[in-house]
Formats: C-alpha cells, structure tokens, sequence
C-alpha cells in the first residue's frame, strides 16, 4: 500500500481538495485524497451548508411569525431548537455522504487520517496517521495542501472556546441551549450570520465589531443598510469596539468593552460566539522542514497555486484571502488543470462574488465605491431600492438597495453590491458580466424578465445613466 | 404568364445601370405609361415607362442595385386573372440581347441564357464550384468553413472599447481569453508601437480617402483614355477681338430685357460655330471605319460641369435657331443637367463640341476630342491685351479659341478654314443675324 505511486494525492476534503480530485480523476490522474474528519470539510459539515439549514429555519420561523401581514394565521409559532439542529446535520450527513458516491464514482482513492509531509524525490512524501495511529507513506507526482482553515481564537485574552460559555462557528452550530442572552463578537459574515439566526429565535444579541461598520469589507453604504436592518431586527451593535476581556461567573460570561468613546462597558451573557477571522491549518503538516514560504498562517503561492517547493501546491483557506468556498473549488480546477498540462486561466480576485446569508442578505463583486476611487477611476453609481420593484413588494421585502459602481470613462462595471432578500442568488448575474467584460451598454440592452428582483439589477445599472425608470 | 420586366437600354452604348428605385410596390396595378422605376446610367437619372398592364407580381432587383445588365429581368407583373401562384417556379432568365448574340456567336463564345454576358450581379464563378479543395467543404471543423467566423475578431466588450480609446487595432492584438477572445487585460498589456495615434497629429504621409468610381466617372476615364489614346489630334489657337460682340449683346440684352432675353457671349459662340460649320462642312465630320461622316446638321453639345462630372447636352441644328432660342434651349438644357434629369437623346449624338472655360478665367487650354466629333473647340476668358491696330498699339477685348481637331477627318487646313469663318462671325456679330 505505502509504495503505491499516485499522479496526485490532495490533502484535505474540502470544497477546494474534493473538486480538485474529481477534476484530477476526469483528466485521467490517478488521484488520492486525504482526509482527517468528514468528507466535504467545514464547508460542508461546520461552515456553508449547515448554517444555511438553520437560517432557512430561523426564515421560515419569522414568516410564520409574521404571517398576519401576509393574511396569514398562524397560531403558537415556536420551534424545537433541537430538531432545527438535527435537520442542519442531517443536511450536512446527506451531502457528506453526497461527496463520498463523488469520489467513489470517479476512482479516488480516499485515505481517512492526518497527514504530513517529508521531503521526497520529485514532490514530498505524504504520511498519514490514522486513527489507531498507525502511519502509511504515500508517493506521488504532485501535491495539493487543501487543509483549510479554522476560526481563530485569542486565548491570552480568554477568547477561546473553553467548553461552555464560548462558541465557536461549531459549537455555535449544535447549540446545547437556546441562549437567552448572546455576544457575537466579529461582524464578518460568520459572525452575523449567526447573529440573525439567533436573533431572530429570540436570543438577546449584542454584536461587537472593532471597525467602524458592520460587514467591514463590503461597500460603506451596504453595510450602513445592513446595521440599520440588524438593529431594527432587535440587534444591539457596538462598533469601533473591542472586547478586552472576558470573565465567566456560574450562569453567564461577562466581556469587559471598551467602546467607541474610549470608556469601557460590560456586557453578560449566556454565550458568545467568537468570529474573529480565521487562521489557515499550517501546523503539523512539516511545512517548516520542506522549507514551504507562508505569510502569517497561509501558504505563499503563484497564480497556478504553486508553493515554492517544487509539486507541492496549495489552495483554498490555506492560502490567500478570500477565504470562500467557491473560489477554493475554482483554484482546485485551475491547479489540477495546470498539473494535467492544459491552459487554464488564473482566477481574477476582482471576480470571486462575496455573499452573506444574513437577513436580509448582503452579495458583492468586485470593487466597492471607495475602493474604485482610491484606485483612481472616475466613476458613475447606480442605486436602485427594493421599494421600487414590485416583486420585492409582492415578497414583502421592500427593503434593501442594489448598487452598481461602473468607470465613468470606459464603462466596466467595477463592482455591485446588494443588500435584500435573495441578493445570494442575484449576484451571479453581475459575475457573469464582469467576467464577460461587458460594459453598461450591454447590460443596458439585456432584457431582465418581469416581475423578478432581477429587474432590479436592470435599474441599477441605468440609473448610473440617468436613464432609470422605476424611481 | 407573367410578363417580364427587363432592364431596359436608355442608349444604344449602355450596357448596365444602376436601377435607383421603383417608385410602385408589389401588389400596385400597373397602366401602360405608368412611371415605375428609375434608373440610372453614366450620365442620367431616368424614368421607367411600364409597358404593359398588369399587377406587379415580384421585385427581382431591388431599388439601389447597381451594374444591372441590360435585359435583366427586374421584375414580374401579373396578367389580369392571374395570382401570385404564377409566379413560382418562373423562369426568370433574359431573353437573349439579340445583338449581342450574333457578335459572341461570330466569337463562338454563346452564352448561357440563364448568364447574360457581362453581367457582373448573377457572375457565377466556375472555378469555385469545381474547387479542387473539397475538403474545405467537409470540413470536420465548423469554424473553417464559416467564412465570417474565421476572420471575426472575438474581444469582450470592455476590450473592444478601451481599444477605441487607446487607438489599438483589434487585429493586431492576440487574445489571452476563452479560445482567443480579446479580454481587457490584452489591452493593456498591449505594447506601445501597436498604438495608432489618434491625437489629431498631421495625416500619415501616403494617407488618402478613396472615392469610388460611380458611372460618370467611369464614363469619362473610359472616353477620355480612349480619345486621347486613338485619336490622332492636334490643337489650332486664335485670338478673337470680342469688342464688336459685346456691344452687340449689351445692345440686344437692353432692348430685349422685357422680354426676359437674356444673350450670353457662349449663345453667340454657339450660333457663331452652327454657322461656320455650315461655311466650312468638312469640319462637322466623323471618323468611321467606313468612311467620313459629313454632318448635314450643326448639333452642336456645350459642355456642362455638373457635380461629379461633366456631361455635353446638345443644341440640335443650331444652324437653324436664332440668338433667343438657343440660349433658353442651353438654360433649359444646362438646368436639367445639372440636376440629372436630361434623356439620353438630349446628351448624345452630338456633331461638334463647346467646351468654355472663360468664366473661369482660363486664357487657352485644349479640349480632348468628345468621340466620334471631328473637333471641338475650347473657350478662353475675354479679355483686354494690348494689341495691334494698324500700326498703333491699342487695347482691345481678345478672346483665344483652341480647335482640337481629329486629324483623321480634320486636317489643318479644314480647321483653319472653320475657324477664319467663325473668328469671322465673331468679330462681325451682326453677320450671324443673317
């Protein structure tokens, strides 16, 4: 088994590492994929999939809330914290087990355990440990790192989960009790995403963000829509603060805030959820003795996810921001598709749409305003608001805002930003246009279907002309 | 059976046209006489007169096609009774011009009825349809054969525009996206000598406009080239003194000014040459293969500088018409020229040629000979000189003629011999009243 020479072997089974295989297996690469936990990684099992089961039920939870203003009635609304966590596991079960048939079906080898790596002929040699500790080396033509990332935590300052009253991403997941009270310190989409979920069954929520604005990289305007919609939903938010303490009593865990006019402030809870960003899963995979370059916690690459030792790559969260799924499944298909000898295109950053699944949802590409000026463009914005379509109306989700930044001079679209219900599923439309390269002469010309939000998108982009009809 | 409408010949010489535009539409009842197209030769717009009665079936050649062959089928019109069934499957072939027939079968070259010759709309290549490349035709390559497809030029949008700006020609650039699309980063990794200025910097030494030939023009090189090249020619100068003439024009002009008479000096020069000619007939010739034409008529053709060309309307008998009735007839004709309206009896056949540039203040120039004329003669400004009168020095109105002559007809002294009887007139205006 230890002698089995592979093409390729990836490690990690993540949305980065398993459709780097299937691509791998597709161009005839025998393949071999690594991994420690489950198939499908966080994405699959502790990050996308399953949060996005728990807001369709904090969604569906508030319609039904809601229903008299459809004509609706709906009487005791509630819901059974645990089975709304059993339906998320079981989605994520469903589509782990989705990944293995994936695998299986295109000829990967899968290897269960945790790998290493040791210097090797042609690219290092894969150890892997399993979980009765035994180890197998494995030899291959090319290597892929596709370990991911993992939340970050603070331990000096006590943010870390300890077992109880801190949460992370996954202990924030599966829930042993619907808090009453919650902190969510970090407003990046983790962090808010969870805050909505939370919020919206009950839970007190208070969201702490050391910038000056929720949802910090996308457009400022977007995030100014975003931290009234949140508050209005009931959210407390501190921005420009900064958590400088935790200290935990017997019921609540109480975190020691020093706010935005420099004085500190108290506030308990029954849990926070920490969301400070991610570090890259670096550690114990013998990096420092292959001699592999990294900038902090994330592998240094090219633009064909090539590290700087020779068949040794690197993708997804391991790697340079952003930390998304899809642009971890994309790089996998570029450095397979390299390794297999085609001429595939590197990825352009400027083109990774950004979405956040919070309520209402918030979906982004490419540059933000201020951005696109201090890039040096001249630039026409277009704006149009979910109140001016009757879709939205008919929805009843007036609210939200859909904005386009195109170059004045030569009239590329730079960037769009949304804020409203489904935006996610919109922004596609604006990723085909920037990839495509059109300009707003052709997405002038589209004909966007009535009545759709999309036509929205329409809009938007002819009010940057003056040209927009619906307001 | 639905009768044809074919291209008709204006002129003897034409052999295609430019068909302008229909002026009735399909489905329109046609009167014999009805105005039902225009068309246009070298040297006229003219109107089409349906023969027939009937319902125009079908357009064949649209309005604005040009070099359509004479006896082309232009169009169909439907007999009384008959509907647009009768149409299908028509042969629409041209008969066979019957002159034309008899000189390619003396070449033994007979044309195909379906290809009238020289007929450059319906040209069919042989030596494509029996390509010795079939290949080509099965290609297992889609994008080989679309000929289009092949040299199209894929760019995105933002490429094709910021290649406008940046004054790049998309095909010198190689694109770096899907299958070779121009993306804007090819742009602006474009390198700098591919840029072509587009700041308003003086024009590229060698740079021009192309105007295409229209038939007038092709009209002209083809006459012109042909005259200068076979014709045998050779230029007489004379000085004629005006002074004479021009009292007498400002005395007719005077006293017939209430009758909207209007004589200019060139009406006299017509009269004076109608008159001459008749004094000197062997300077009204024709060069023919068969022998020298001796005009009994002094039809005489005045240049007229239209735009675009020039075109030669032409005074009939001028022998025979007074001061007053050839300069309304060269108004009227001179009018409609230059608005492309003369016929083509109005323009050609014409037995001498007046070509004056005085009013343009050239002194002399020589004409080159409107074929088959003997001679034609050009016009230089009047104007005062210092002359000789007996033995004195005086100033006096001259005006030089210059007479190319066809040396083949008009030998020098037949020239010479005209011009002494037109100087003559000339100077003595009062001797054209005879």
């Amino acid at each position: 088994m230890s002698a089995q020479p592979f093409d390729l072997i990836i490690i990690g089974a993540g949305p980065g590492g398993y459709v780097a295989a299937i691509r791998a297996a597709q161009l005839g690469l025998k393949t071999a994929i690594v991994e420690r936990e489950h198939l499908g990684g966080v994405c699959l099992n502790w990050g996308c999939i399953p949060t996005k089961a728990l807001l369709r039920s904090a969604e569906v939870f508030e319609l039904m809330e809601n229903a008299k203003s459809f004509g609706l009635s709906c009487t005791r609304v509630d819901f059974d914290l645990e089975k709304v966590v059993k339906r998320s596991r079981d989605i994520a079960g469903q589509l782990s087990g989705g990944v293995k048939y994936l695998l299986k079906k295109h000829k990967v080898t899968v290897i269960d355990g945790t790998a290493r790596l040791e210097r090797g002929a042609k690219a290092p040699k894969v150890i892997v440990k399993d979980k009765a500790g035994k180890e197998a080396t494995y030899n291959a033509a090319q290597v892929i790192l596709a370990t991911g990332a993992r939340a970050r935590t603070i331990p000096a300052a006590g943010l870390a989960p300890d077992g109880k009253f801190i949460w992370t991403a996954k202990e924030a997941m599966t829930p042993d009790v619907m808090p009453k009270s919650l902190l969510v310190i970090g407003s990046g989409a983790i962090g808010i995403e969870f805050a909505s979920f939370y919020n919206a069954l009950g839970a007190d929520v208070t969201v702490v963000e050391m910038m000056d604005r929720v949802l910090p990289v996308e457009d400022v305007e977007i995030s100014g829509h975003a931290q009234k919609a949140f508050e209005k939903a009931g959210m407390n938010i501190l921005t420009s603060a900064q958590v400088e303490k935790v200290s935990s009593g017997k019921e609540s865990i109480t975190a020691s805030i020093k706010t935005k006019d420099g004085k500190m402030e108290e506030i308990a809870a029954e849990r926070i959820i920490l969301a400070i960003g991610i570090v890259g899963n670096v550690e114990n995979l013998g990096l420092e003795a292959l001699g592999v370059k990294t900038d902090r916690t994330h592998v240094v690459v090219d633009e064909y996810s090539r590290t700087n030792v020779p068949g040794l790559y690197a993708i997804g969260d391991l790697t340079a921001p952003p930390w998304l799924a899809h642009k971890a499944s994309h790089e996998g298909v570029i450095c397979v598709e390299k390794i297999a000898g085609k001429n595939p295109h590197p990825l352009r950053s400027g083109n990774i749409p950004g979405c956040t699944y919070c309520r209402p949802q918030v979906a982004s590409v490419g540059l933000t305003e201020a951005a696109a000026k201090a890039a040096g463009h001249t630039v026409k914005v277009g704006r149009f608001p979910f109140m001016g379509n009757g879709k939205a109306i008919a929805l009843g989700e007036a609210e939200g805002l859909i904005k386009t930044v195109f170059d004045a001079k030569t009239g590329e679209l730079l960037g769009a930003h949304m804020i409203g219900a489904e935006v996610t599923e919109l922004i596609q439309g604006y990723t085909i246009a920037r990839t495509l390269e059109t300009t707003e002469a052709e997405l002038m010309e589209t004909v966007f279907p009535h009545p759709t939000l999309s036509e929205m998108m329409h809009e938007s982009v002819l009010d940057a002309y003056g040209k927009v009809i619906h307001v | 059976m639905p009768i044809k409408i074919l291209m008709p010949a204006l002129s003897p010489t034409m052999e295609e046209g430019t068909l302008a535009k229909w002026l009735v539409n399909e489905g329109d009842e046609i009167h014999s006489g009805d105005v039902i197209a225009e068309i246009e030769t070298d040297k006229a717009t003219m109107e089409v007169e349906a023969v027939e009665e009937g319902v125009l079936g079908k357009i064949l050649v649209p309005g604005g096609a040009e070099n359509v062959a004479i006896n082309t089928v232009i169009a169909l019109l439907l007999e009384d009774g008959e509907d647009a069934s009768a149409l299908n499957d028509f042969d629409v072939s041209a008969p066979e011009p019957i002159l034309r027939q008899a000189q390619d079968e003396v070449e033994g070259t007979r044309p195909s009825p379906v290809s009238p010759p020289h007929e450059p709309v319906s040209q069919s290549h042989p030596e494509l349809a029996a390509s010795p490349h079939p290949e080509l035709v099965s290609s297992p390559h889609p994008e080989l054969v679309e000929g289009e497809g092949a040299s199209r030029i894929k760019a995105s949008p933002l490429a094709k525009r910021l290649a406008k700006e940046a004054g790049l020609d998309l095909a010198s650039l190689t694109g770096s996206g899907p299958n070779g699309r121009i993306v804007k980063r090819d742009i602006e990794n474009a390198p700098s000598s591919l840029v072509i200025t587009t700041t308003p910097a003086p024009q590229a030494p060698g740079s021009f406009d192309l105007v295409p030939l229209d038939g007038m023009r092709k009209v002209i090189a083809a006459r012109m080239t042909e005259s200068f090249r076979d014709v045998p020619h050779f230029p007489l100068n004379i000085d004629c003194k005006l002074d004479a003439l021009l009292s007498a024009r400002k005395a007719i002009n005077e006293a017939a000014a209430d009758d909207g008479i209007k004589i200019s000096v060139n009406d006299f020069i017509i009269r004076a040459c109608a008159l001459a000619l008749k004094k000197a007939p062997n300077a009204n010739a024709s060069y023919t293969p068969d022998g020298i034409k001796l005009w009994h008529d002094a039809d005489i053709a005045v240049a007229v500088a239209i735009d675009g060309g020039l075109i030669t309307p032409v005074v009939r008998q001028a022998q025979h018409k007074g001061l007053a009735a050839i300069s309304a007839e060269v108004k009227d004709l001179a009018g409609r020229a230059k608005a492309r309206k003369l016929m083509p009896e109005e323009y050609q056949g014409g037995t001498f040629t007046i070509s004056n540039m005085g009013m343009m203040g050239i002194k002399s120039f020589a004409s080159i000979i409107n074929q088959p004329q003997g001679c034609i003669m050009s016009v230089g400004a009047g104007e005062k000189r210092p002359v000789v009168i007996g033995n004195e020095l005086g100033i006096a109105t001259m005006m030089t003629v210059t007479l190319t002559c066809d040396h083949r007809v008009v030998d020098g002294a037949i020239g010479a011999n005209f011009l002494k009887y037109f100087k003559a007139y000339i100077e003595n205006p009062a001797m054209m009243l005879l």
